[in-house]
């Protein structure tokens, strides 16, 4: 018999403000001037906040912490997509989304001084913890997907990870079942280019991260993860598709991390100051700068507000932060189960009032 | 000799093991460039090539189940696994094939594979960084399960486990990589299945593997004071157990204490409980004490030291063994 073709695929790229900070008028969604000064605002405070968490770290004020320089668009444009009742799964390298979805910037601080309370997502929003092992949570936002499908909500769920995590069995598990059910979940993929010292190449093979959503039967495609427009509007038309039951989407969103892998790295070790020099030309902040200089949208007054109002947030936060009273040894035994068993009820009670000797 | 880390003496061995056998291959995350996370291969890559020097992407199952194929072909792989918290995804390849390659097979397979990977707490690092499970491994027939707490040991150990026909979990306890310097004494492979007193005593035996051997120590120090005389025995190997020398230090002593990091319940404090008192009952003046993490995940840092076991928690339970 002759050979046909069975299968062709393509894979989308998709930059609506390039690093010249010019809009492709064919792509650009209308975005009003408000929003455009809200995506600048946001990044801006989100790099200042990563910049002070830095800062704390290296005073000693702060445990090792996982920079988000250089991922501002992905994180910011997300963060904007998502609706209140929609819920996130992030992994280790988001606190911009983090606190989009109105995580206080002290929790923040907290969990990356070591401090359990961090991790208490305040009521009402719905997000998991942050996932330390590369990749394990994407299958939950499956299940949080499956739930929705099944109980009719008309929400999406959103799992972020990073270049690192699509090498793990949890990603193409859950991806594959998330297209076998065609659940409303979006795959948001932040490919930074390396996983702590191992460049994206090595985590695969294959020419782009958004293809491998050809192979679990539902739309993969690739955005300039620099540009805030294109993240937000991506974003945006996925999880919008997620929740009329569309089924899921995978995003590969291409940018790069400017930072060490956290501050317990030295990336000088293993890649070169001209690469992390080529970035800097398309830093997502200074391109929508650009942008808003050319459309008259940005003024010098406006920059030094937003300076000082984000300055002004990070710096009470830290506050917040420092102003916390001591953790109670006791509670590390208050949440293992809804009722403490017996040995946690014993273990307690020897810590906090020991047998005398 | 100049004196060295416990990191600086595992990458030693490594690089002697290396230059002995071609057949033996380091693989895993950031091994190669990066030299380790906590720097264990560097210079590795360098010296014996990225063949041999293997950066794997970021797959456990993947790296795990790899190296079983590795082994079995008649490679000797040593991989890394981060840390000891990471290693889960991987516990079917080492719990369903690696410990029971030879068993299912009857011989016609082995595994001589070695697992490294960095364990414990009382380094401040993040979630999932600090954890102890060496009792999940300890529980499951066919691997060995082997813990330095010196440089001079973890080098020769290190060989052992590498010249050894089967699967050997090689657990690093993070907390010491650096703050111990020593000279190495002998380049000799240290037998697996034989533990080492640390410290002898005639009034108390403590047992301890890992970093809580320097933590029993401390404790043995303090109690000094006061003229007790406390025994310390470092596992050095778990699985294989040297219940012959925890035995006879019990025998003389006749008081026994078990110390680990890791919760106290299904611990292997436990299990050498129950040993000592099958084997040595009539000897025992007092039960034996386990002195263990809670029964609770690990904390996050800012509690890690309550939840671990320090000189003055070991220092009570010596007491009330003594008081008993
Ligand atoms: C299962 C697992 N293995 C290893 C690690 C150690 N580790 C932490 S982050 C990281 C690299 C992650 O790379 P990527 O997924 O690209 O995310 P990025 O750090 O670039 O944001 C590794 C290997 C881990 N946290 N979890
Ligand atoms: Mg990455």
């Amino acid at each position: 018999m002759p050979k046909k073709s069975v299968g062709q695929f393509n894979i989308d790229f998709i930059q609506i403000l390039n690093e010249a900070g010019e809009a492709d008028p064919s792509l650009l969604p209308h975005f009003t001037e408000k929003e455009i000064r809200q995506f600048y605002e946001s990044m801006v405070f989100a790099r200042l906040f990563d910049e002070k968490a830095l800062n704390l770290q290296r005073q000693g004020r702060l445990g090792t912490y996982a920079s988000i320089r250089g991922q501002e668009a992905v994180q910011i444009g997300a963060g904007l997509a998502l609706q209140a009742s929609d819920w996130w799964f992030p992994a280790f390298r988001d606190i911009g989304i983090s606190m989009m979805r109105g995580l206080p910037g002290k929790n923040l601080f907290l969990y990356w001084a070591g401090d359990e309370r961090g991790n208490a997502i305040p009521p009402g929003q719905n997000d998991f913890p942050i996932a330390i092992p590369v990749g394990t949570h994407i299958p939950h936002a499956v299940g949080a997907a499956w739930g929705a499908k099944i109980k009719k909500d008309p929400i999406a769920v959103l799992v972020t990870f990073g270049d690192g995590a699509t090498s793990k069995g949890d990603f193409h598990e859950g991806m594959n079942m998330a297209g076998v059910f065609s659940l409303p979940v979006v795959f948001l993929c932040q490919n930074n280019q390396w996983a702590i010292s191992v460049p994206r190449a090595r985590q695969t093979a294959s020419q782009t991260l958004a293809q491998k959503a050809i192979a679990y039967g539902f739309p993969g495609i690739q955005v300039d993860g620099n540009d805030i427009f294109g993240m937000v509007q991506t974003t945006k038309e996925a999880l919008e598709k997620a929740r009329r039951g569309g089924g899921p989407t995978f995003i590969e969103a291409v940018t790069y991390r400017m930072s060490d892998h956290t501050t317990a790295d030295d990336a000088s070790r293993y890649r070169s100051p001209e690469e992390v020099k080529g970035w800097e030309g398309k830093d997502p902040i200074l391109r929508l700068k650009i942008y808003m200089e050319k459309t008259k949208i940005w003024t010098p007054a406006f920059e030094e507000e937003v300076a000082r109002n984000s300055m002004n947030r990070v710096l009470n936060a830290v506050t917040e932060y420092e102003a916390m009273p001591p953790v109670d040894p006791g509670e590390i035994f208050d949440y293992v189960f809804e009722k403490p068993t017996p040995d946690l009820i014993e273990q307690k009670q020897n810590l906090l009032s020991p047998p005398k000797e | 000799m100049e004196k060295l880390t416990l990191v600086q003496a595992i990458n030693l061995a490594l690089s002697e093991e290396m230059e002995r056998d071609p057949g033996v291959v380091v693989m895993g995350e950031d091994v190669g460039k990066d030299g380790g996370v906590f720097r264990a291969t560097l210079g590795l890559l360098d010296r014996f090539g990225g063949e041999r020097v293997i950066d794997t992407p970021l797959s456990e199952t993947g790296i795990i189940g790899a190296a079983i194929g590795m082994a079995a072909y008649g490679l000797t792989p040593v991989a890394e696994i981060q840390f000891l918290g990471f290693i889960y995804s991987a516990m079917e390849q080492i719990i369903s094939h690696a410990a029971r390659l030879r068993t299912r097979t009857k011989g016609r397979y082995h595994c001589p594979l070695v697992i490294r990977t960095p364990y414990g707490g009382g380094i401040h690092a993040p979630e999932h960084h600090s954890e102890s499970s060496e009792a999940y491994f300890y529980h499951t027939p066919g691997i060995k399960v082997v813990v330095p707490s010196t440089p001079s040991d973890a080098r020769g150990l290190l060989k052992s486990a590498i010249r050894d026909p089967d699967p050997v979990l090689f657990l690093e306890p993070a907390r010491i990589y650096r703050s111990i310097k020593e000279e190495m004494k002998g380049d000799d492979p240290i037998p697996l299945g034989e533990a080492r007193i640390a410290r002898s005593g005639k009034d108390i035996t403590l047992i301890a593997w890992g970093a809580m051997v320097h933590t029993a120590l401390k404790s043995a120090e303090a109690v000094k004071k006061e003229g007790i005389e406390a025994e310390v025995i470092d596992l050095r190997t778990l699985y294989p157990m040297d219940t012959g020398k925890i035995l006879s230090s019990i025998e003389k002593t006749g008081r026994g204490i078990v110390v680990h990091e890791a919760p106290l319940k299904g611990g292997l404090g436990g299990e050498i409980a129950a040993i000592i008192q099958e084997k040595a009952l009539l000897y025992l003046e007092a039960p034996v004490l386990r002195v263990a993490g809670f029964n609770t995940p690990i904390p996050l840092p800012k509690m890690e030291q309550v939840y671990l076991p320090s000189p003055e928690k070991i220092t009570a339970a010596i007491y009330q063994t003594l008081r008993y």
